[in-house]
């Protein structure tokens, strides 16, 4: 019951954040929407995420309160507002659509398959000797998985401090 | 700590942060090496202390230099973290796979346990503060450029 | 069902702001969004009803856990989508300064 009530929430807050007019109200409705996350994570008993999420959304909104400062648009009504908007909805509501009948095939809400993981919880905590299962499965059973999001984060890294060097403005004069 | 640059904020926030900062990085370095035991680990940590660092550069100014971190530094820390990584994955090799656990596990709710976890997460942790911290600094910089021009 | 369908919904408003707006930042808005959509429905796939959280504690036998699988999965890929709106904020900059606008539409000129 929470989590509808979580999530009703979100989906009001990101349709704030999508159409308010002015940058910085949208960048915070977003950050209500990552709480909203955070807490959600509670709720279904995953504590790990929850302290993830938390941190790495007063990160992000640092980051994007920095990028918008001082940074407005006003917004414009473009020509071909009917079109683009039914183009877009008409789009939404087929995805919608057949999300549905995709969606009728899942195992019920709380009543999970657990077939890979059954043999995880039995033997996890001796095999690996880390009593946090989440851990265990992050660097020993899944560690390629750990290794390539270590090489993406590498990859993002190098890509910012290529995009954003001073060399790179300097040789454009206007 | 507390100078007397022009750029960053009052005096109150500044005294306030600089008696509050360590004890975040503290929790940070606490989540990390404690990931195999309670909820945490090597992400949630690395962006706390990733964030202790931000907060620094955002109360002293960009002036300021209060962590005493160049990107430079930032980027090989980055590196030595990776490759830290990759070394404990290459340790397995002794024992005949990659990523396999060869250090000895140790008894379960203890500190030293859990063969090369905690290793890892040491890594990963360092990897993930540095990284973050790195991509805050380069917009930062950027800032600065241009006001000087 | 309901909770995942709503999950869709949320997905939904998301990709309403990809297509639909032409800001950049509102279009990385919507992009954060879908993430968040993404990772509560990893999450809530493998949530128990009664379950406990996936870590053990002292003399305990083991009963009746949520699936820590997704959990994993999901933790690595929050630092990573906060990574890839960094580089995508990075680039916002980047076009801000050069054409002096977030209009996507704007951006016509090609200048190397």
């Amino acid at each position: 019951m929470e989590l509808y009530i979580l999530l009703i929430f979100m989906i009001f807050a990101a349709f704030v954040a999508i159409e308010m007019k002015d940058l910085f109200s949208s960048v915070i409705a977003m950050g209500a929407v990552g709480f909203a996350l955070c807490l959600a994570f509670l709720i279904v008993k995953a504590p790990d995420l929850a302290i993830t999420q938390l941190v790495v959304e007063i990160l992000c909104l640092i980051i994007l309160i920095r990028a918008t400062m001082n940074k407005d648009l006003p917004l414009v009504i473009e020509g071909r507002w009917v079109f683009n908007t039914m183009a877009t909805l008409i789009f939404a509501g087929v995805f919608l659509f057949f999300s549905y009948w995709a969606l009728k095939e899942l195992p019920n809400f709380g009543e999970p398959l657990m077939t890979v993981v059954r043999k995880y919880m039995e033997e996890g905590a001796d095999k690996t000797g880390s009593v946090n299962l989440v851990t265990g499965v992050v660097l020993d059973f899944r560690a390629y998985d750990t290794l390539g999001e270590a090489a993406a984060l590498f990859a993002a890294v190098i890509g910012i401090v290529t995009v954003l060097r001073k060399t790179g403005s300097k040789s454009h004069d206007k | 700590m507390i100078n007397n640059s022009k750029s960053g904020m009052s005096l109150i926030v500044r005294t306030v942060t600089g008696l509050v900062v360590c004890f975040i990085m503290l929790f940070g370095i606490y989540i990390i090496l404690h990931g195999h035991l309670s909820p945490g680990g090597g992400f949630a940590g690395g962006v706390m202390v990733a964030l202790s660092f931000v907060l620094l550069v955002l109360v002293f100014g960009k002036d300021a230099n209060a962590t005493r971190i160049s990107k430079n530094l930032a980027s090989n820390l980055d590196s030595i973290g990776a490759l830290m990584f990759l070394g404990i994955a290459l340790l397995g090799f002794a024992q005949g796979a990659f990523f396999r656990n060869i250090l000895g596990k140790g008894s379960h709710f203890d500190l030293f346990s859990a063969g090369t976890i905690p290793l890892s997460n040491i890594a990963i942790g360092l990897k993930v503060a540095v990284g973050l911290f790195a991509i805050f600094l380069a917009l930062v910089i950027l800032e600065k450029f241009k006001e000087g021009q | 069902m309901g909770l995942y369908f709503l999950c869709i919904i949320l997905f939904c408003v998301g990709l309403y702001g990809v297509l639909r707006k032409r800001n950049i930042v509102k279009i990385i808005i919507g992009l954060v969004i879908m993430n968040y959509s993404i990772s509560l429905f990893f999450v809530l796939l493998g949530y128990k009803f009664h379950g406990r959280a996936p870590i053990e504690s002292q003399n305990q036998t083991i009963a009746n856990m949520v699936d820590p699988l997704p959990q994993a999965l999901v933790l690595t890929s929050i630092v990573i989508s906060l990574a890839v709106m960094a580089l995508l904020i990075a680039i916002a900059i980047r076009i801000y300064e050069r054409y002096g606008t977030f209009d996507i539409t704007k951006i016509k000129r090609l200048r190397g």
